[in-house]
């Protein structure tokens, strides 16, 4: 992280100078990033109290209020209680209050993992080729390339959904331009389908499968390349044999960071689901609003986290493995 | 027979050796695939009939509309409020722990702190929203302080990690030569700071202020659930129009919004790449 040190030592190597001056400005360097323990107190402390009291705090509070009982209008009364999580599981019924297993929500959460595991597909079959396309191109049209792939990432995800429903809708223009051309008599249904929230997920997300697969095909050595085509390699052997296993560091991070926002989804299956095809995101914004149901709520967002964390601890575990070949997080 | 091999191997143009078939077209395809959408959009919000998708005539109709809609112009007035408010305090947040993370010598805690720093981006925004407004929901029983303050601080704390990022990296590219230099001449350390480090440093902070603004602007689903009555931000009014009704406005005012993502990601990058 602080490797400023290492580059002022050697050029001061390299620098013809007097040991005397050396020895000062070594001195002088290492008084300029030895700041005093305070001042790197005080420099921290804004931002990391801040996102301690207003990020970190608030997982504290649902993990309290998952085991606490609903409120009548929202919120939670203070009593020990487990049954958010029996809810999960069963259904108490009202007459003699036995609980019998039911799996509606955990349905929900396998939709969303197969969704969002299916989406993580799309993006990255669509993506290595992008990221393969743009790291093979002349380095100063690189950045071009970069900027066009990042820069629907960075405009409203609630706008480029709204766009897409308006394409996939049944009077959207898919359907029109097929009526047009007489391919199909009844508009197809594709909007509140799964099909349509997984387009709606590889759209939105595709992004953030290209920069990280990018950083590690940029740097790609292509004399092993060359060196694999000299030993009658052909290309998809080159393609499965080299490029993509070094490419692995990328191809982790991508799937990792189109997974866990896809599987916390939430104005996808919104607006393209179309409040049929719920999944943990609206299970969970349902609980803190129609439903007032708190406890319940804070218990399926901290069941979601316990798989992104899962899916998190995989990731590093691969992380360290593939260190020194690249790739970011 | 290797020799002919080899001839037809880099022959035409598969000469590159970094040639994979089809990767080219699906390069192409991810292209379309993510502008398709966005460009129908904002050509259908030029259109002057009343349906989404029947194109008629060319028209600025829904542009008026939108404009002189006085529900749109309280939402963006509020979005902007609570982006310059989180802009300002997150950048300068962050500015402060890059120069904590990047001009020290490493210290115990540096990874902690890192990951703090960076926890907003590591939890799924579904989660930050809910445990948002818990939080704030007991806040507000206990001190009974409620308005848009809970708003700001909220996009506050997810626009410090995007802040920080171009900062830091600003912070790594910069040797300390200068720094040095100034030190030699006997400079005070706030005056290092203040006429070198900060002048050199203004680019990142430009472009994580408007990372930070963007990512503010754009949020929805933590300002839906934390933003109390009359708090409505311009993408919780899309939202909503959007799930009543799709009129021809909502295209026009949302192209007005990617516009203005476009406006400042671009020059985000031009900043950025005159880093190198």
């Amino acid at each position: 992280m602080a490797k400023p040190v290492d580059t002022t030592e050697s050029r001061a190597a390299r620098s013809p100078q007097s040991a005397a001056a050396r020895q000062r400005l070594e001195k002088t360097t290492a008084d300029l990033l030895r700041r005093s323990r305070n001042t790197r107190l005080m420099l921290l402390t804004p931002a990391i109290a801040t996102i301690l009291l207003f990020g970190i705090t608030p997982l504290f509070i649902i993990l309290v209020y998952s085991f606490l009982e609903p409120g009548s209008y929202g919120g939670v009364t203070w009593n020990f209680s487990l049954e958010a999580y029996i809810q999960f599981l069963f259904e108490r019924d009202i007459f003699d209050d036995t609980l019998v297993f039911h799996t509606s929500y955990l349905q929900i959460y396998g939709r969303s993992v197969g969704l969002a595991l299916i989406a993580t597909l799309g993006t990255l079959v669509i993506g290595f080729p992008t990221a393969y396309f743009i790291a093979t191109k002349p380095r100063e049209q690189r950045n071009f390339w970069l900027f066009l792939v990042t820069l629907p990432f960075w405009t409203n995800l609630l706008i480029r959904t709204y766009a897409m429903l308006l394409i996939i809708r049944d009077e959207g223009v898919i359907n029109h331009g097929l009526q047009g051309v007489g391919l199909i008599e009844q508009p197809i249904n594709i909007l509140y389908t799964d099909f349509a929230v997984c387009m709606g997920l590889i759209y939105s997300y595709l992004p953030f499968m290209v920069l990280p697969l990018y950083a590690s095909l940029e740097k790609l050595d292509f004399r092993l390349v060359e060196a694999a085509y000299d030993l009658y390699a052909n290309r998809f052997m080159v393609l499965r044999r080299i490029i993509i296993p070094m490419a692995k560091p990328g191809i982790i991070a991508g799937c990792i960071l189109v997974f866990i926002p896809g599987l916390g989804a939430y104005i996808t299956p919104e607006l393209l689901g179309g409040g049929k095809k719920l999944m943990i995101g609206n299970l969970i914004a349902i609980q803190f609003g129609s439903s007032r149901n708190w406890p319940f709520g804070s218990a399926a967002a901290l069941i979601l986290m316990t798989i992104v964390m899962v899916a998190l601890l995989i990731y590093m575990k691969n992380a360290k493995q593939g260190q020194g070949a690249g790739g970011h997080g | 027979m290797a020799d002919l091999k080899q001839a037809l191997r880099f022959g035409g143009r598969q000469k590159d050796l970094r040639y994979q078939p089809g990767f080219t077209q699906m390069a192409w395809l991810c292209i379309f695939v993510l502008y398709a959408p966005i460009f129908m959009l904002v050509l259908y919000s030029f259109n002057d009939n009343r349906s989404v998708t029947l194109w008629t005539e060319f028209s600025l109709r829904w542009y008026m509309a939108a404009y002189e809609n006085a529900g749109i112009q309280r939402a963006a007035l509020i979005s902007v409020e609570v982006a310059l408010v989180a802009t300002v305090f997150s950048t300068i947040f962050a500015t402060m722990a890059a120069l904590a993370t990047t001009r020290t010598a490493p210290f115990k805690g540096q990874a902690a702190a890192y990951t703090i720093v960076n926890q907003p981006l590591m939890v799924p925004e579904i989660v930050t929203a809910i445990a948002t407004l818990s939080f704030f929901a007991l806040i507000k029983q206990l001190t009974g302080v409620s308005g848009i303050g809970y708003l700001m601080v909220a996009h506050t704390v997810f626009c410090i990690p995007f802040a920080y990022m171009p900062i830091r990296a600003r912070l790594e590219d910069m040797d300390l030569t200068l720094e040095r230099a100034a030190a030699d001449l006997y400079a005070k350390p706030f005056q290092i700071f203040r006429r070198v480090t900060l002048p050199l440093l203004m680019p990142g902070i430009v472009a994580g202020a408007m990372l930070a603004f963007v990512v503010s602007l754009d949020d929805v689903i933590i300002s839906l659930l934390v933003a109390g009555p009359g708090e409505t931000t311009l993408p919780i009014y899309i939202l909503g129009q959007i799930r009543r009704e799709i009129t021809p406005e909502i295209n026009a005012i949302s192209s007005v919004f990617l516009l203005i993502s476009v406006l400042f990601v671009t020059l985000f990058f031009i900043i950025e790449g005159k880093r190198k």
